[in-house]
């Protein structure tokens, strides 16, 4: 996709310039950037952060304390349309992808939290979709949420589909939810102990019995033909 | 006459003691439990219905019976392994479910299927949605009593799976599409083959219209039951036939820019404005007819060339995130994928249409009558393992 195909001028965000310069770096897109302005003068300063994929996708990050807050005013301003809402944990698993070696030394598992490109400054982060349907366009909503107290508020009075959502994020996260009129465990038994999808809860069938696939795995190729395949792409 | 205050009071009295007796003989609530194998439910689902007499008060769609965990699973596997996993999401369109997720790595990868493997890909993706819907289009007339529909949607849905398998070699689970394009080339003969069966598929349309849609007892359980307005309808995430029957003109195949062949052919977006149970019907039958004619128009429009572009042997996804959906069989099918950079995705939520498509059960549910609540499910349309992943 060529970023360039859209004409449109980068628009000036002076309000909060070092929230957005990642943003004003890219070619424009008049009508992403409209609605990322839109919602910094609905919520204010509670936009913590903005990333515009031109002709693409677009997503913002919010302050906990905003999150029903941006919901309402997203609603407001024509995403009336929910897809849905899931979170994310950052750690990564301290197990692996179980395809190592069994009988090989077990390496120092890397547990260091780098949310990297896609924004985040704690371990577990809330993440919802909306859709515009007459303007054809999806916006994606971060929230960082406290490791220690996994507290939002709930979208289920903006959004009634939220509903099963967040019961699927709380069983699976272990994120609550305030105000949400009927927290139990959707897919899990009710007397289920975990949080199965943090990366700390192990994938117990892996753990069991090896990968398969390490016993009788092609050999690799050589390093330099991987580069010469990756140069001629 | 006027009656003396003795009269009256006695009045009062009589209706007060109406008024307790009525309170004592109030029909008691019941708890019916619909599933989890109840042959409307295309899987398990289990639904729980508090009933008084013969309404509905309260209703519960219990999920879970069927989870895999693809989203836990897919974390542990290599980007070429996960189309595996989720072509068993919705396994009668399988093919549908694969494109998506393969859509979101290319974009991580920048790089893009070549024409001809685009123009393949979205005849695969049509195929699937036609053995899909056709499917339903018999199973409806089960439902309310008719059993012949389904032996003719059996029938004909069997050619449209032998082509899936005469060119992916899977019937239910092709596993076919491949970041960067596709496992292999058509086999001889099959584009003719295909323009055979898109015909007979439209045959089965209209003899589907005629045995079910023109008939008096299927209008009379189906028009005006289970009404979604598009408010409600949008705030629960509605996607594909079920948004569309209420009247909101959204297809993601049209709007949205993919990197798929939609827009070579000529066709139309059919929406519905009743809401009802026989809008979401009518239009996953008009949507079946528009599908053969995509098809076939595609046909005609299969550019020379490979249909696989130049990959790296070891595939690796650069750190990023990607949401990619598209318009499926089911409704809007979307995976959110975030990378890392490295052989395997680091998380991938699997937006599932019909998820969303049943959590808004219990509010339709509420206040129908007993014989309505199969008719409204099944024309919700959902498939279990596109709720319980």
């Amino acid at each position: 996709m060529d970023p360039l195909s859209d004409g449109t001028s980068t628009s000036e965000t002076a309000a909060s310039a070092d929230a957005v310069d990642a943003t004003a770096a890219l070619p424009g897109d008049g009508l992403r950037e409209g609605i990322v302005d839109d919602l910094r003068g609905r919520i204010g300063d509670a936009l913590v952060d903005s990333h515009i994929t031109p002709n693409d996708d677009l997503w913002v990050r919010v302050r906990t304390d905003a999150w029903l807050e941006t919901a309402t005013a997203l609603s407001d301003a024509g995403f009336t349309h929910f897809s849905f809402l899931s979170a994310i944990d950052w750690m990564p698993s301290p197990y692996g992808k179980g395809e190592d070696d069994p009988t090989a030394d077990p390496v120092e598992p890397d547990t260091e939290i780098r949310p990297g490109v896609t924004g985040g400054d704690t371990r577990m982060q809330v993440f919802a979709r909306l859709t515009d349907l007459t303007r054809h366009v999806g916006i994606t909503i971060k929230v960082d949420i406290d490791d220690d107290e996994p507290l939002l508020d709930s979208w289920v009075e903006v959004f009634a589909g939220a509903n099963w959502h967040e019961r699927e994020c709380h069983e699976m996260f272990g994120v609550g939810f305030n105000r949400h009129p009927d927290l139990r465990n959707i897919y899990l038994p009710t007397e289920f102990e975990g949080n199965p999808l943090r990366k700390d809860f192990p994938l117990v069938a892996r753990m069991v019995k090896p990968w398969p696939g390490i016993v009788d795995v092609e050999p690799m190729p050589a390093a330099d033909e991987d580069d010469a395949s990756q140069d001629s792409s | 006459m006027t009656l003396s205050e003795r009269e009256q009071l006695g009045y009062i009295a009589a209706q007060a003691a109406d008024a307790r007796l009525n309170v004592e003989l109030e029909t008691e609530g019941m708890t019916l439990n619909i599933g989890p194998q109840h042959p409307a439910t295309h899987g398990t689902l289990r639904i729980v219905c508090r009933l008084d007499g013969e309404q509905v008060v309260w209703a519960d769609p219990s999920c879970g019976y069927m989870h895999r965990g693809y989203e836990k699973l897919v974390e542990v596997r290599t980007y070429p392994q996960v189309t595996t996993l989720v072509n068993r999401i919705d396994w009668l369109g399988s093919f549908a479910n694969e494109v998506p997720f393969i859509l979101a790595a290319e974009k991580l990868m920048e790089i893009e299927a070549p024409p001809r493997a685009q123009v393949i890909r979205t005849i695969l993706f049509e195929l699937s949605r036609i053995a899909n819907v056709s499917l339903f289009l018999g199973d409806l007339g089960v439902q309310m009593g008719a059993i012949t529909p389904v032996f003719f949607a059996f029938r004909d849905r069997e050619y449209v799976l032998n082509l899936i398998e005469g060119a992916t070699g899977g019937r239910f689970h092709p596993n076919f599409d491949r970041i960067g394009g596709l496992k292999d080339d058509l086999p001889t003969g099959w584009i003719d083959e295909t323009r055979h069966v898109m015909r007979k598929m439209q045959n089965f349309c209209n003899e589907i219209e005629d045995l079910l849609f023109g008939n008096e007892i299927l209008q009379s359980r189906m028009r005006g039951i289970g009404v979604i307005p598009a408010v409600v309808a949008q705030e629960y995430g509605l996607s594909g036939a079920n948004l569309r029957a209420s009247g909101i003109d959204y297809d993601l195949r049209r709007d949205q820019d993919l990197p798929l062949a939609w827009d070579l052919a000529d066709w139309k977006v059919w929406t519905h404005p009743d809401g009802d149970s026989f809008a979401r019907c009518w239009v996953r039958l008009q949507e079946t007819r528009e599908a053969c004619k995509i098809v076939d128009q595609l046909l005609d429009q299969i550019p020379a060339g490979p249909v696989m572009t130049k990959v790296p042997r070891i595939i690796k996804v650069p750190e990023g995130e990607a949401y990619v959906s598209t318009e499926n069989p089911l409704g809007e099918m979307g995976y959110y994928l975030v990378s890392r950079g490295g052989l395997g995705p680091f998380r991938v939520k699997i937006r599932s249409a019909s998820f969303n498509n049943i959590s808004i059960a219990p509010w339709l549910l509420k206040g129908v009558y007993v014989p309505d609540v199969v008719t409204i499910l099944a024309s919700l349309y959902f498939i279990l393992g596109d709720i319980d992943r």
